[in-house]
């Protein structure tokens, strides 16, 4: 399958990869997927008291196109506040990439791993 | 070295040269173009004289009498002859059907087919190694049993089953047995004057021949009856109407005549080859391999790499044509069915990387595979959260996973 000039720059650079530190109160981790179904993508943001996402990070197990929309979204994220991250839907992400209709559930998936990592933070506050 | 690199010699074969140039002699106004069945004039003596030639040729690698030899269009169409053309012609026998879950889908869909039609058909489980169990074989076998379909080497594994025993069996039961014979041609000895077999599908673009191109072994003695499928002009005794395609068929008995006088030498040198690049990875963590290593044709590598995605690592090594166990290219996510049949886990099946070796195979590439995916499964695993979780000591199989 030929991948868009994007998802190759994603996946030969990726960006944002790491681990934060699950147990901190300003951290929030959102973890998708099942490895029996070929991808499982984590995603971490730091938030600052603000309301800010400060950082992100993520690791991914998956093909090229689950890999870039990790990262991608990772970029995406940073600077933005909660309510605006929330608003970041899969459509986007597919549409930035050009993913291919099978490879829209890689989009699905990172949408899925920031809204958890949302709520993982959330829940953390109360 | 050139690059990309050809690892995938399983999917298909370049033509030899040899062959090529065979070939490009049965085209033109100045070679042999006549139509072999033209009976009146040199044309198609000359043409139907090549095509004999070519017959022996691939009758004499698998040391059959040329006259059990049935040109089709490919192996595809052997499995699709074979199996529906002794089926429909054995169904007042019974219509029962034994395979296995492995087999390629030319044999499975066939048997699909033929469930429709209203035959039942039995599909065997593997052992983990991937090789037929004989006893469970035998006790799938019944009153109503008329034919049973296992293949010589499987595409995905390289294992090689006891055609020699399997078909043993089928002779004590009275059902006739057909082999799928693509991946084994010119691979591993075939003499079908010892082998039990009834029914034995070929390709020639395994082998270095040309695409669109194979053949149906048809056993004389005890004789083997099918109903034919592609009705005409009776070509090929009835079996298989359709002109003869000189060219092709010249291509593939070059192909066959090659295979048969090199074999010895070449597996040799593919082995070789393999095991080294085995032994370059295999000290690697989390490294399986699919498939039994002993009874195993020499040109083919299956390797889970634990924690990597199939499809990723395959876009890793971009600089080469290998093939992933790992289904998501294609719209369902689906791993392999062969893999899954061994009992892998889903995830050691998305994990998985085939490599088959073949003629033009060079020490140089497989040194350079070797260091590419040392990297780039390090890369990928820095990448994976399930690396990151195998290394916490956390079991996968622990985890509440989301199914999507």
């Amino acid at each position: 399958m030929a991948y868009s000039e994007k998802v190759i720059d994603h996946y030969e650079n990726p960006r944002n990869v790491g681990q934060m530190d699950d147990a901190a109160k300003n951290v929030g981790t959102g973890m998708v997927g099942a490895p029996a179904c070929g991808d499982v993508m984590r995603l971490q943001i730091e938030v600052g008291e603000d309301g800010v996402i400060k950082d992100a990070k993520f690791k991914t197990y998956g093909c090229g196109s689950a890999i870039a929309s990790s990262s991608l979204l990772t970029e995406w994220v940073k600077g933005k506040t909660l309510e605006e991250a929330q608003q970041i839907k899969n459509t986007d992400i597919a549409e930035e990439l050009a993913l291919p209709p099978v490879k829209v559930h890689c989009s699905v998936l990172a949408e899925d791993a920031i809204k958890a990592a949302i709520d993982d933070f959330a829940s953390k506050q109360n | 070295m050139k690059l990309p690199i050809y690892f995938d010699y399983s999917a298909t074969t370049p033509v030899d040269e040899r062959v090529a140039e065979k070939m490009c002699r049965c085209l033109t106004r100045d070679g042999v173009f006549g139509n072999p069945a033209s009976r009146s004039h040199p044309f198609g003596w000359e043409a139907e004289k090549l095509v004999n030639e070519a017959r022996q040729n691939v009758a004499a690698l698998i040391n059959a009498d040329p006259r059990e030899i049935v040109w089709t269009s490919g192996a595809t169409e052997s499995d699709n002859l074979a199996l529906k053309g002794a089926a429909h012609f054995y169904q007042k026998r019974g219509k029962h059907i034994v395979t296995v879950k492995t087999e390629h889908k030319a044999v499975l869909d066939t048997c699909r087919q033929l469930e429709r039609e209203g035959y039942e058909v039995t599909y065997l489980d593997v052992e983990p190694n991937g090789l037929l169990n004989l006893e469970t074989f035998r006790a799938a076998l019944r009153e109503d049993t008329i034919l049973a379909s296992v293949m010589h080497v499987n595409n995905e594994i390289g294992v090689i089953q006891d055609i020699a025993a399997i078909g043993n069996i089928c002779r004590e039961n009275n059902v006739i047995f057909h082999v799928d014979g693509a991946q084994s041609a010119g691979k591993v000895e075939i003499d079908l004057q010892a082998m039990p077999v009834d029914l034995m599908s070929f390709s020639a673009h395994k082998i270095y021949g040309p695409k669109g191109m194979g053949a149906l072994y048809v056993r004389r003695k005890p004789r083997v009856r099918l109903e034919a499928q592609m009705h005409g002009g009776g070509h090929e005794r009835g079996l298989r109407s359709g002109t003869l395609a000189t060219h092709q068929i010249v291509g593939m008995g070059e192909a066959f005549r090659i295979a048969k006088e090199e074999m010895a030498e070449e597996n040799a040198r593919i082995l070789a080859l393999r095991n080294r690049l085995w032994n370059g990875i295999k000290d690697m963590e989390e490294v399986y391999l699919n498939g039994d290593l002993e009874q195993r044709i020499a040109g083919n590598l299956n390797v889970s790499f634990n924690f990597v995605e199939g499809e990723s690592l395959m876009m890793a090594l971009k600089d080469m044509a290998v093939s992933s166990g790992s289904a998501c290219t294609s719209a369902s996510l689906e791993p392999s069915y062969v893999l899954r049949a061994l009992g892998r886990e889903d995830e050691l099946a998305h994990s998985s990387l085939r490599f088959t070796l073949g003629r033009y195979t060079t020490e140089e590439e497989i040194d350079y595979v070797i260091n590419k995916l040392r990297e780039q499964v390090q890369r990928l695993r820095d990448l994976s959260p399930l690396w990151d979780m195998y290394k916490a000591g956390i079991d996968l199989k622990s985890v509440q996973w989301a199914a999507h």
